[in-house]
């Protein structure tokens, strides 16, 4: 008989006031009790609706199904045959944009937590071995750009597939978004590094400390033999909203910010990147990158952290869940409110904000809100610091050396239905193609380019 | 990992080394920069690259002793190896064919960043003075290999312990009032320094290169810590740059961003104080 509960089976949380001011992971994931009982909510529907909300295809009620008899290695194998990241996943996809948002049980109370049963599957499997299955090794080179989460999933599935595959990173660290942008609460880098081993023991090749567009370019990497090559660069390059007072000290793209902490890991007194307490501290933007660098702000110590969004709750993109944490955790929310200077004091550094509050408009094209200001509410609030976090963009860095390879006005690569660019051969996905969008669209984007790929080589 | 195939101290803060880089020494162009970290909880820092061998496969960097990471470099040896060195990085510099007589200006260390311009002007057959400025007698780096590819090396020292005394900017003046007739002038030191060139050659009209030396972490591009103002407009010296027109850069500016994490600094300095039993350099 099917657990008929109407809520998920409850997941433990650190203690909002304790985790506040640590960089320990805030859930704490489901005892193999909890991760059964929940199992047993999965109707096993015959249609499988969750599966079509899944970007990457995981077959869901499937695993669950091995959950429920508590066979959890069998049920890691299921994910693993097209998830290659699922401890990654399980913890920051938007399931309730997509898996669980079509779950039947969604209808009359909670979905199942797909989720934290796929992530409670990759825990149980960090310390014990597992084979993955792999095609004969075919000889055949592809290289890869960028190891964020498209470009690790176009290699992993491409690996499976037996090509020998090799992937150029631009950082010291493999991952990309996931080891510099995702802070440790929400996504412990020692899983990342553990998924990027899995790939490595695929025999996955992962060259660090490589800027493609400096030190190769895309041509010299088909010249040394690389039949295909997919392009996976993300949109790093950081957005500022062009107000007076960005250049003062104390003002940080989020990028720089999280970079400093996660990658370099600033918090931790053993490593050598400074970082700054900051007493007073505004995130401007309203995404799950403005989230993820208040609640930092927060963690390091501030006094006061401030989102300063010009739409209402309702219109953040952010996942409602980080929302709710940064809110437990204290972080104070300004909404309709838009920055148009950054005040300095007199040696230069950030000392206020002035701001005016906005009224929400009807729906523009994009279907979003529009905004605008309202006449003479500008105002001034106090702060040490200020972080934007309002979008990225690609990196012009590789379609400014490669030639034949198109972007549209905003810098997005250009690619049909297959990731195939405007160049022969050269494949590109995730936010190099979408701009800044989410982790799972990226790793169904890879899976895609890996596919058209693979027929590709053996088409020629 | 990154071997370190030859070291030497150019003076008792200054050391050169050779690094075993072939990927980048094939790539290197004059103006561009590497960035490095020596080991797992390092940070990442950048310098320029002062010379490339591209049949050796080798990038010479050279460095001031400056801080926790600098010092620590420093303490490595030939056969010891840097965890990281990614680069080429930045925009290699640009040198208009048409030029005839060029000014290359070294402040200190600088001198590390002038040499390489210097040389490339010499190799395209410009007329390169080259003026080298020190605090004193006992900093003075680079000497002969300035000499060799300058057709004047003036050497100036701020207590007039070797060469002339005073100030690049005296010099420059000096050279400039005596009638030299310089296409452009290159000038790369501390930030002061740069600025002060700048107000020599406004009035005359001089195109003034500068390379700036903002803090930076990825140097790709991705965060902007590197960022500044040039011409009014914000842009990323580690894409954009590091050279600019000097006329158009806020020093000012770049001064007081510079010095954002002083207070952080001098600390981990301290810390490694204790791990070599002394630090004899400010």
């Amino acid at each position: 008989m099917p657990n008929m509960q109407n809520n998920k089976t409850p997941i433990k949380e650190q203690d909002p006031k304790v985790r506040a001011r640590n960089f320990k992971e805030v859930c704490e994931g489901y005892t193999a009790e909890e991760a059964i009982n929940e199992a047993n909510r999965c109707l096993n529907c015959k249609n499988k609706p969750c599966v079509s909300g899944c970007p990457v295809g995981v077959k869901i009620p499937e695993f669950i199904a091995k959950v429920k008899e508590g066979n959890f290695e069998d049920a890691y194998k299921i994910i693993t045959q097209t998830n290659g990241l699922p401890a990654v996943c399980g913890r920051v996809c938007p399931q309730e944009n997509q898996c669980e948002g079509k779950c039947v049980r969604g209808i009359k109370g909670e979905p199942v937590g797909i989720g934290r049963l796929e992530r409670f599957c990759a825990d149980y499997m960090l310390d014990k071995p597992s084979e993955q299955e792999k095609a004969e090794p075919n000889g055949i080179k592809v290289a890869v750009i960028g190891s964020g989460p498209s470009g690790l999933t176009c290699a992993s599935d491409l690996a499976k597939m037996g090509y020998s595959v090799t992937v150029f990173e631009a950082f010291h660290t493999a991952g990309g978004v996931l080891m510099y942008g995702i802070p440790e609460f929400r996504l412990p880098k020692a899983i990342v590094q553990h998924e990027i081993n899995n790939l490595k023991n695929l025999g996955v090749e992962i060259k660090t400390d490589m800027v493609i567009g400096k030190i190769l370019s895309i041509d010299e990497i088909m010249d040394m033999g690389y039949k295909a090559v997919f392009i996976g660069s993300g949109a790093g390059l950081p957005n500022f909203m062009n107000i007076p007072g960005e250049a003062l000290v104390g003002v940080f793209s989020a990028n720089e910010y999280l970079t400093r902490i996660n990658l370099m890991k600033a918090y931790l007194d053993e490593y050598d990147t400074p970082v700054k307490k900051y007493d007073k501290i505004a995130v401007v933007g309203g995404g799950n990158v403005a989230m993820d660098a208040a609640r930092c702000a927060m963690r390091l110590g501030a006094e006061h952290v401030y989102v300063i969004y010009r739409r209402s709750e309702a219109e953040m993109p952010a996942r409602r869940e980080e929302i709710h944490h940064a809110m437990e955790e204290g972080i104070e929310f300004m909404f309709l409110t838009n920055p148009v200077e950054i005040i300095g004091d007199e040696k230069g550094c950030v000392s206020g904000v002035k701001c005016v509050s906005m009224q929400l408009m009807e729906p523009g094209a994009d279907g979003r809100r529009a905004v605008k200001a309202i006449d003479g509410s500008e105002h001034v609030i106090p702060i040490d610091a200020c972080i934007m976090a309002i979008g990225t963009s690609p990196n012009p860095l590789i379609r400014s050396t490669t030639p034949g390879l198109d972007a549209n006005k905003k810098g997005c690569l250009v690619v049909d239905e297959n990731m195939l660019t405007t160049k022969e051969g050269v494949y590109a996905g995730g936010d190099a193609v979408t701009g800044a969008a989410t982790v799972i669209l990226a790793m169904g984007a890879g899976k895609t380019a890996a596919k058209a790929i693979d027929e590709y080589i053996k088409s020629l | 990992m990154y071997k370190i195939l030859k070291k030497r101290e150019l003076n008792e803060q200054v050391t050169l080394m050779e690094i075993d880089a072939p990927l980048i020494a094939k790539k290197a162009k004059p103006g561009q920069f590497i960035i490095f970290r020596t080991d797992e909880t390092g940070e990442r820092v950048p310098l320029t690259i002062a010379d490339y061998d591209r049949d050796l496969g080798t990038i010479t960097i050279i460095f001031q002793k400056v801080g926790k990471s600098t010092m620590q470099l420093g303490t490595m040896s030939e056969g010891d190896s840097m965890l990281d060195v990614v680069g080429p990085l930045g925009t290699p510099t640009h040198f208009d064919s048409d030029i005839k007589k060029a000014a290359v200006i070294g402040g200190g260390v600088g001198c590390a960043i002038a040499y390489p311009q210097a040389k490339a002007l010499h190799n395209m057959g410009v007329d390169v003075d080259v003026i080298a400025g020190f605090r004193s007698r006992d900093i003075v780096i680079l000497e002969d290999e300035m000499r060799a590819v300058s057709n004047n090396l003036y050497v100036t020292t701020d207590d007039g312990s070797y060469g002339t005394k005073g100030f690049v900017t005296t010099k420059l003046a000096e050279l400039i009032d005596s009638g030299e007739k310089y296409d452009i002038v290159i000038a790369i030191g501390p930030v002061p320094m740069m600025k002060f060139v700048c107000d020599v050659t406004k009035p005359h009209g001089i195109k003034t290169i500068v390379s700036l030396n903002p803090i930076m972490i990825d140097g790709t591009g991705m965060c902007g810590g590197c960022r500044v103002t040039v011409g009014g407009k914000t842009k990323y010296a580690c894409v954009d740059g590091p050279d600019f027109d000097g006329f158009e850069v806020d020093f000012d500016e770049l001064m007081r961003r510079n010095s954002a994490y002083k207070e952080q600094e001098a600390q981990a300095k301290q810390h490694i104080c204790r791990l070599t039993g002394g630090v004899r350099h400010a």
